[in-house]
């Protein structure tokens, strides 16, 4: 996924379609259409760029989706495949193969230095080991990962599912979402590092796994080793990838850059379920 | 198209009828309205993965069925290209390769100039595009509840038994541009009905179905609903097709709407009053 254009343009006022009296009608009709479009054009580019405008009005359709989505199918379980249905190969996307020295030596000792740290606002913060994630009742599932960009590949997940690592660390009655916090820094200077947000109903769901096994193998580097989150009902930029860290928190406003998420941050919706 | 109350007659020939009620109206433009954004906010979400697929994924093992892109060509200069089944077609210009809006070359599927936003940007088109999925959809619903209501479609939209036996000859007088005068124009004519019905009742329930196919959520609502479809990735290929029929529609409704009468037509779908001339000149206000 790209990061958004930096977006310059659209400030451009469209030049004034020149109306001549004399024209014959025809061609003021073509031009008026013209200049009809090139106004649309950099009035739309205008109201994008605007602070009021994709804010209050159309995050509105976001808004309703969610609602909608709530109400018809909260506890609707995604669509499984079958073993013919998977993707020869998974597409990596995004980071491929974070750059910090701290993961590139917890992949050079095979992630047994690594552990999952469980905290925020829970009675009893821990941390699992794969080997403690390996040990606790597993799932495996079939679905189909769907990019925003448009893309979709069928893979076959092996993991927990998140509900037993949230029962076992007992959050606090204020706790109402689950934050990722990951490993690839997504600035080139090693800064801003991946991070995803789910609700805790979201995070209770099933299907929702941290899982570390694709197509039954230890789960690649390139597909976020060694453990990264199934959301399987949201948009690929849920399924946080090289996860260290999940925190519960009563709100993610005070986190990075407090829309929830790295690609939220960058104006992306937080919903991911269209 | 509605009540024969007549409004009081204008200078020129011919007399004014009262065609298009308020609501159809309202519902006309915001139709216009939302339509095109859809439309330019979609080319900007496909430009996001060029590439359309026929199956539950993208990576099946088999190559796109449409896919826009750009390449070196031979003599090394950048070469827009479309492929289709395989076939591709030099697009250079206008697919996969155009100038931007500082006159710059992109390479972009669909060129800043359709697009909504005009530069790169899928998380704003995503937004404009879900905003307006609900204007459309809730206005679509509100055209139905009316159009049975008030009998619109009954009275207006579905083709008598006469209608259907003169089709062949409704084709000729469209081959021909000939368009119907006098009385015979205050009604729509038996191809205007069968195109306007199958927009409405196949081709915008099928684009919004495959709309909602391409949602990971709303695909959980009913297992397995989207193979229905062919998949998820057939879904976006049917979504994308059924746009671009809408836009040939259009064209041809624009186009008709031209050559039988442009500000007739545009006063009867602002104002409501669309003149019939008596003698037998075509409609248009001159």
């Amino acid at each position: 996924m790209d990061r958004r254009a930096e977006v310059p343009g659209g400030k451009d006022g469209s030049p004034p379609a020149r109306l001549l009296v004399s024209s014959p009608r025809r061609s003021l009709l073509r031009g008026g259409l013209a200049g009809l479009g090139a106004a649309l054009l950099a009035g739309c580019d205008r109201l994008s760029n605007s602070a009021w405008f994709p804010e209050q009005v159309l995050s509105l359709g976001e808004r309703l989706s969610s609602a909608v989505h709530q109400t018809l199918a909260a506890k609707a379980m995604a669509q499984e495949f079958t073993e013919a249905d998977l993707s020869p190969v998974f597409r990596s996307n995004g980071t491929a193969n974070p750059e910090s020295s701290e993961y590139q030596k917890l992949v050079a000792g095979e992630f047994s230095d690594w552990a999952l740290q469980v905290s925020g606002l829970v009675e009893q913060p821990m941390s699992f080991n794969l080997a403690a994630l390996r040990a606790l009742p597993a799932r495996t599932q079939i679905t189909r990962h769907d990019c925003v960009e448009g893309w979709s590949a069928i893979g076959k997940w092996t993991g927990v599912p998140l509900a037993q690592i949230i029962e076992q660390v007992k959050p606090t009655a204020n706790a109402r979402f689950v934050v990722f916090h990951c490993a690839d820094p997504m600035e080139s200077d090693g800064t801003h590092p991946y991070y995803e947000s789910i609700d805790l109903a979201e995070a209770s769901h099933p299907q929702t796994l941290l899982a570390y096994e694709l197509n039954g193998k230890p789960l690649p580097v390139a597909n976020g080793a060694p453990l990264r989150l199934r959301v399987e009902r949201q948009l690929g930029y849920k399924q946080a990838k090289y996860l260290m860290r999940i925190e519960l928190v009563e709100s993610f406003a005070s986190i990075g850059g407090g829309r929830g998420g790295y690609w939220e941050d960058e104006g992306y919706q937080w919903y991911a379920g269209i | 198209m509605s009540d024969t109350a007549t409004a009081p007659n204008t200078a020129s020939a011919g007399r004014l009828y009262y065609r298009h009620t308020l609501p159809v109206r309202v519902m006309h433009w915001t139709n216009v309205l939302s339509l095109t954004l859809l439309l330019m906010s979609g080319l900007q979400i496909f430009n996001a993965h060029p590439r359309l697929y026929w199956g539950k994924s993208s990576y099946t093992g088999n190559p796109p069925v449409l896919e826009i892109g750009s390449r070196q060509g031979s003599g090394g200069q950048p070469v827009g290209f479309t492929r289709i089944f395989g076939h591709e077609f030099d697009t250079t210009g206008v697919l996969g390769l155009s100038s931007g809006s500082n006159g710059s070359l992109q390479r972009v599927a669909f060129p800043s100039a359709v697009t909504v936003p005009g530069p790169y940007w899928l998380s704003m088109a995503r937004n404009w595009h879900f905003f307006f999925a609900w204007v459309f959809v809730l206005n679509g619903l509100a055209y139905l509840f009316y159009g049975l209501w008030s009998g619109h479609l009954r009275r207006d939209l579905w083709p008598t038994r006469p209608d259907l036996a003169g089709i062949g000859r409704s084709i000729l007088d469209h081959i021909r541009f000939r368009h119907p005068q006098g009385e015979a124009a205050r009604r729509y004519n038996v191809l205007q009905k069968l195109a306007y019905l199958a927009v409405i009742f196949v081709l915008l329930p099928l684009i919004i179905l495959a709309g909602w196919a391409m949602s990971p959520w709303l695909d959980g609502v009913w297992p397995g609903w989207v193979d229905l479809l062919g998949g998820r990735q057939s879904a976006r290929t049917v979504h994308f097709v059924i746009a671009c029929l809408l836009t040939a529609f259009v064209a041809v409704h624009v186009f008709e709407v031209i050559v039988s009468g442009l500000w007739n037509h545009l006063r009867s779908m602002i104002t409501g009053y669309y003149r019939v001339n008596e003698g037998g000149h075509d409609g248009s206000a001159r």
